[in-house]
């Protein structure tokens, strides 16, 4: 078997959702190459031929791959494919962009959102936002599927030395153009990658409210999210959304302060190795998921759990 | 200028679902089905265009059983001018509905075809996509805001880490997310009205597609379920069994 991964980088580093990625390409066995299609990619080129596991590193460095435009990015990866058996992307809303245009492209099934690897056609994946996982088989030549962020750990991002080659495809389909991005610019971790996250609900009250959690995620070095409820109610945007909708994330710890639990939040959290809920309302259903449930007004207990760290 | 808008039948998102015990699926029996919300969303976005005087025609289709056009006349309830109901008691899979979606634009040339960004039941987030490749279009998903000019649609769309905005060249795909708009409640004479709006229906077979699926569903298990812990009296304690307990800060 051999397997092609397509890389998730921002043209300057590769995104640990990669590494995810090759985990799971590395459950299902067999040779795996990385595809880093961008503009000025040397060095998530070289970031990626150093991963452990990685047999050849394919790059694509052209301005029609800079903004991962997905009817030429799709169209690359298409062309590339021949040979593989299976085609593994991180499943990002990147990811989601332009991995159906390949399946579709190449006339096959697409496995969305696995989270595990059973056998090489056989997959686990959450349906009915997580409330149910399927057993599915794909009965294609070429299996395309995207890999839930936190499926597996990601493999080291060292111990590997995979040959570079260049590939002089350039494909500019010419359909869409890039206009502009808004990125949040922010010195804490991203929330898919966080190892300690503490989130706000409705209970917060206001956006305002949001700085006190701020001294608690500096002194942890934890990332903020936030419940639909508080996206909706306009405290914060919607980029810290946790939840089916939002982010699924699986850190080491997660703090969810004022948010009731709603099955949506609970989708995109309830891997988190430790949970910790502070709810005023000792019925609210976050706390039948929560190792530690402090039963407490929050606006008490924040600044008292900022002071003790 | 006319709009396409697919849409599908799910179980409603107030429901909680269950696993049959038999692990073959979920039980949908006697379980209230909807329009996924998603969807929900293009139709009030193809009614806005409309309503703005950009579109002309808006046009739902749905891919499955006949029980689809329940959610077909909630559609037109919503303004939807017609409907089309390609018809057909195989579980089609994203791929079949995409081929079936295409062969239909064959006839309709829609400008803009408004998807849903995914179903809620099997949260799949490919058919939009699928079928702007199948049909050469370009694609603008996840779109939280919408302008039509000078033959393109300008899309702001919500990205990992923020917000990006594209314009693709119109006919075009565009899968909504949630904060695309508030669509609207049916109001009892626009239900009244839809019983009278065209819903044609036709097949895969009259539009000469096949929509086998290719992925066998082999179980459905229930997720892993996640023991409640304790509850902690202080916010010292808390820390204390973090601290030496779990031993994560």
């Amino acid at each position: 078997m051999s397997i092609l991964v397509v890389a998730e980088h921002d043209n300057s580093e590769l995104k640990p959702a990669t590494r995810v990625a090759l985990a799971a390409a590395a459950a299902i066995g067999g040779d795996v190459d990385v595809l880093v299609a961008g503009a000025d990619v040397d060095g998530v080129a070289s970031e990626a031929a150093a991963v452990g596991g990685v047999n050849k590193v394919l790059v694509a460095d052209n301005a029609a791959y800079a903004h991962q435009l997905p009817e030429n990015l799709a169209a690359l990866v298409v062309d590339t494919a021949s040979g593989y058996s299976h085609i593994l992307c991180a499943h990002t809303t990147n990811g989601k962009n332009f991995m159906p245009r390949v399946a579709a492209n190449l006339g096959v099934a697409m496995i969305s959102d696995i989270v595990s690897v059973e056998s090489e056609d056989t997959f686990k994946r959450p349906i009915y936002a997580g409330n149910a996982i399927a057993t599915v088989k794909a009965s294609d030549a070429v299996k395309v599927v995207s890999v839930r962020g936190t499926a597996y750990d990601p493999v080291p991002a060292d111990g590997g030395s995979a040959a570079i080659e260049k590939l002089d495809a350039a494909t500019d389909a010419g359909l869409s153009e890039f206009v502009s991005e808004e990125v949040v610019q922010s010195e804490r971790p991203e929330l898919t990658s966080a190892g300690i996250i503490i989130s706000g609900g409705r209970g917060m009250q206001s956006g305002d409210n949001f700085a006190m959690l701020e001294g608690i995620a500096d002194k942890l070095g934890a990332a903020i999210g936030a419940s639909r409820a508080a996206v909706d109610a306009g405290f914060v945007p919607n980029d810290m959304q946790v939840g089916q909708t939002g982010k699924i994330v699986a850190p080491d710890l997660y703090i969810a302060v004022g948010i009731s639990g709603a099955i949506q939040h609970l989708a995109g959290m309830k891997d988190s190795k430790i949970i910790v809920a502070i709810n005023k309302d000792e019925d609210a259903p976050i706390f039948q998921v929560a190792d530690y449930g402090l039963v407490a007004d929050l606006f008490k207990a924040l600044p008292e759990l900022e002071a003790l760290l | 200028m006319k709009v396409l808008v697919p849409v599908k039948r799910v179980v409603d998102y107030n429901v909680k679902v269950r696993v049959k015990p038999d692990h073959t699926g979920v039980d949908l029996s006697n379980v209230k089905m909807s329009v996924n919300p998603f969807c929900e969303i293009a139709i009030e976005e193809a009614v806005r265009l409309k309503e703005a005087g950009t579109a002309t025609e808006v046009v739902a289709v749905a891919v499955g059983s006949s029980a689809c056009q329940e959610q077909l006349r909630t559609c037109l309830a919503l303004g939807a001018d017609r409907a089309v109901l390609i018809e057909t008691d195989e579980d089609v899979q994203p791929l079949g509905i995409a081929r079936a979606l295409q062969a239909l634009q064959a006839k309709e040339s829609a400008d803009i075809i408004i998807f849903g960004k995914q179903s809620i039941d099997g949260d799949n987030s490919q058919t939009g996509q699928m079928f702007a490749a199948l049909t050469g279009m370009g694609q603008a998903t996840f779109a939280s805001e919408l302008k039509i000019e000078d033959g393109k649609a300008q899309v702001i769309r919500e990205i990992d880490g923020g917000l990006q905005t594209v314009k693709v060249s119109l006919p075009c795909v565009v899968t909504t997310d949630l904060r695309l708009n508030e669509p609207r409640y049916a109001s009892l004479p626009n239900i009244m009205k839809a019983k009278k709006k065209p819903l044609d229906t036709t097949s895969p077979d009259e539009l000469g597609v096949d929509v086998k699926p290719t992925v066998e569903t082999l179980k459905v298990e229930p997720p892993a379920e996640r023991e409640a812990g304790i509850k902690v009296e202080s916010v010292e304690e808390l820390v204390e069994k973090l601290k030496n307990e779990a031993k994560v800060i």
